[in-house]
């Protein structure tokens, strides 16, 4: 059997062991929560890396382009962005992928149905991924500060705009931005 | 050349966290998580104890000498105060019930967010000091030393609790998680541990009458600039008064909604209401403030802001007050004011003048919500509304927690919002009304320096915001709190881009058919109205010369 088939075949289980080991990045009690509530809105981050982890191995394993493969990184990365995480924790989640390739693969390989260098070929895509990752967390982060900064500008936005009307006469553009 | 990994060294790296207990997993202050500590001055003028400069991040919190035996002789004290706290710390059997339900848990995944973790850190000090099991067998039933690490921990997640009182919701004893944090807010504050953001508002509001500081004619000067914007969009001028003995109503507004955008244009759709139906009111530049952050501080704190806008409204002679679309306000005037500073009984039973109808449930406090008020003009007709101005918003609501869980206030928003506009779309039922999901930043926390902590707090409210406005194409969340007029913009800009955040009465604003009006060519934001206030000469789209 070849790898690509055997990655389709064995996609539910594959995605149930990298989900198991994503949520133990969270303390223990924490990570019993995100397994077992299954109700979207009760469990918005159980949720989010569910949606996240399907649609990046479905994506990953059709080999789309970044630009598909986005959306459902930004769902989980946005998320450990702002998550007590750092940096390389935030983004390390993707490298799990090849740990629960590993341990699914592992008695194909035994069998001799998948080579070590197959596994190898595949851990290597998976190195690709991670670098979306950083992406957009950098971008995530990137964001917050932005936001900060617009909210603070909201807060006086209108003594300012006020304040010039009073000295021009006139509210001005860049005052309303 | 590198080469790759074999399987078997990356089996060697431990992605999973330490299993440590909570007690010996000590609290780490990250930057973007934590708010900064108070000003002197702020403290000074609220005569609070220990003025001092000090920072969480420094190792010296520069406590006083005695920290200790405060602490213990505060908590006693408050244990006989609040039969309350006595009963939530000792009746709590970790059935765990609440521990999901908090949005700072499902948000950041941090353990001791989990309400009965969070009121642990409390329960542990009272059964090691107050209980004599606690003081026998210490840590097997759940006891600890008080040390200088667990005011740190206080100090870190007392202030991750919005008071939002979702937890409570479903605990079967009816514990009150936000009691605990009120409570364990003011024993640090007996240590002088109290955040900039609340205590420099309070301060504020003490100093000068409203959270931001704004002195009278500044305060003044800013709803002369609503009033000018008024007339520029309606081509009328309305005619606000301050400080004006004998007016029937004092209307009080959290000040955010004079200062802040987007909360301005929800005091420019009070005003536009006011004018309509002709009410004899008066605006106070003392009692310049709805909101009350004592509430976040202390009993007493909270005592003294509540009583100024009824002082003022004693010295106006008002008949009663009209409150403004706020959050914790109405927490504090439903379930605090009559027993604080009540019954206010110089006033008098609050009655429309418009509709003749009396408002029976504010016979005490005299005090009256505006959407209450709105709704009840709406439904008897006395407003001329033209929902059609508000067809490019696609609405939902977010019930503001303190106006849902601490008064039962669901409808009236909703009433108006289906009058004044005709796209409106609920978000799921388990998180609305009193399953509603706090915005991450009340209570005290809407500072900017712990915004990664909002963000987190704030995620199960977005996520259902994003489901909506994936589904239904909402694009406004409606909301009636100040505070969530500050944070939700950040919120859904983080979260769901593409859905801004109004007041109730700022749709009611662009909906409302003023008499002698010009014809509406934009929204109270300026924002031009489809097909309205086309220049001379101009196309209309789909149309030729021919």
């Amino acid at each position: 059997m070849k790898l690509p088939q055997v990655l389709t075949d064995r996609k539910p289980e594959i995605i149930a062991r990298w989900f198991h080991l994503v949520v133990s990045t969270y303390p223990p009690d924490t990570a019993k929560f995100l397994l077992q509530e299954k109700d979207p809105f009760a469990n918005p981050v159980g949720q989010a890396l569910r949606e996240g982890l399907e649609g990046i191995y479905e994506g990953w394993l059709k080999g789309v382009s970044e630009k598909e493969l986005y959306p459902y990184m930004d769902r989980i990365v946005r998320i450990r962005a702002v998550q007590d995480f750092s940096p390389s924790k935030a983004v390390g989640f993707v490298l799990l992928l090849k740990e629960a390739l590993r341990q699914e693969l592992e008695p194909e390989i035994k069998k001799g149905h998948v080579s070590w260098e197959d596994l190898e070929y595949a851990y290597s895509l998976v190195d690709r991924v991670q670098l979306l990752a950083f992406d957009v967390y950098a971008k995530c982060r990137e964001e917050l500060y932005e936001i900060r900064v617009k909210e603070i500008k909201n807060r006086v936005q209108k003594l300012w705009e006020r304040v010039n009307k009073e000295i021009t006469g006139e509210v001005r553009p860049e005052d309303t931005q | 050349m590198s080469r790759i990994s074999k399987p078997e060294e990356l089996m060697k790296i431990n992605y999973r966290p330490p299993k440590t207990g909570w007690m010996d997993t000590p609290v780490e202050f990250r930057r973007g998580t934590w708010l900064y500590a108070a000003k002197p001055k702020s403290l000074e003028v609220l005569e609070l104890p220990n003025p001092r400069e000090w920072s969480p991040e420094e190792e010296d919190w520069k406590l006083p000498e005695n920290w200790k035996e405060i602490l213990l002789q505060g908590l006693k004290e408050r244990l006989e105060r609040f039969r309350s706290l006595k009963l939530f710390l000792d009746i709590c059997v970790r059935c765990g019930a609440c521990a999901d339900k908090c949005h700072f848990f499902l948000g950041s995944g941090d353990p001791k967010n989990m309400p009965v973790l969070r009121a642990e850190l409390l329960r542990s000090i009272y059964r090691r000091d107050f209980t004599t099991t606690g003081k026998i067998l210490g840590k097997l039933v759940g006891a600890r030393d008080l040390t200088v690490e667990v005011v740190k921990e206080w100090y870190y997640y007392f202030y991750q609790c919005t008071e939002c009182r979702r937890c409570s919701l479903y605990c079967p004893f009816g514990i009150d998680t936000a009691e605990i944090t009120m409570l364990g807010r003011e024993l640090l504050g007996l240590l002088g541990c109290y955040p900039d953001w609340t205590v420099a508002s309070a301060a504020n509001c003490y100093r000068v009458g409203n959270h931001v500081g704004i002195e009278p004619h500044a305060f003044r000067d800013m709803v002369e600039f609503c009033v000018d914007e008024i007339e520029n969009i309606t081509g009328i001028r309305v005619e606000p008064t301050f400080n004006r003995k004998g007016a029937e109503i004092l209307f009080i507004a959290p000040s955010g909604d004079v200062f802040a955008d987007p909360g301005i244009y929800t005091f420019m759709g009070y005003l536009m209401l006011f004018h309509e139906i002709g009410l004899d009111y008066t605006l106070s530049t003392y009692a310049s403030e709805g909101g009350n952050f004592g509430l976040f501080t202390s009993h007493e704190v909270m005592k003294r802001l509540n009583a100024k806008m009824y002082a003022e409204a004693k010295r106006l002679g008002v008949k009663w007050i009209l409150g403004g679309e706020c959050g914790h306000m109405w927490r504090v005037i439903h379930q605090y004011m009559d027993t604080m500073n009540g019954p206010a009984d110089f006033l008098e039973e609050p009655v429309s003048p418009i509709t003749g109808t009396k408002f029976e449930n504010a016979k005490s406090t005299k005090m009256v919500h505006i959407c209450e008020f709105t709704a009840d003009l709406i439904r008897h007709g006395k407003l001329n509304l033209d929902p059609s101005r508000n067809d490019h918003l696609i609405v939902t609501f977010h019930d503001s927690c303190n106006p849902s869980r601490a008064m039962g206030f669901f409808e009236e928003p909703r009433y108006i919002l289906k009058n004044v506009c005709r796209n409106f779309y609920e978000m799921p039922e388990n998180t609305i009304k009193e399953n509603t999901f706090c915005c991450g930043s009340g209570a005290g926390l809407n500072a900017d320096e712990n915004f990664e902590m909002r963000m987190r707090g704030g995620f199960p409210r977005a996520n259902a915001v994003r489901y909506v406005h994936q589904k239904y194409g909402v694009n406004l969340l409606a909301c009636i709190c100040a505070i969530d007029r500050a944070a939700l913009p950040a919120l859904m800009d983080y979260w769901v881009p593409g859905v801004a955040v109004a007041g109730v009465h700022e749709l009611l604003g662009n909906a409302l058919v003023m008499k002698g009006e010009k014809e509406r060519t934009t929204t109270l934001r300026g924002e031009p109205l489809e097909g309205k206030g086309k220049r001379e000469g101009e196309m209309e789209p789909g149309k030729d010369d021919a």
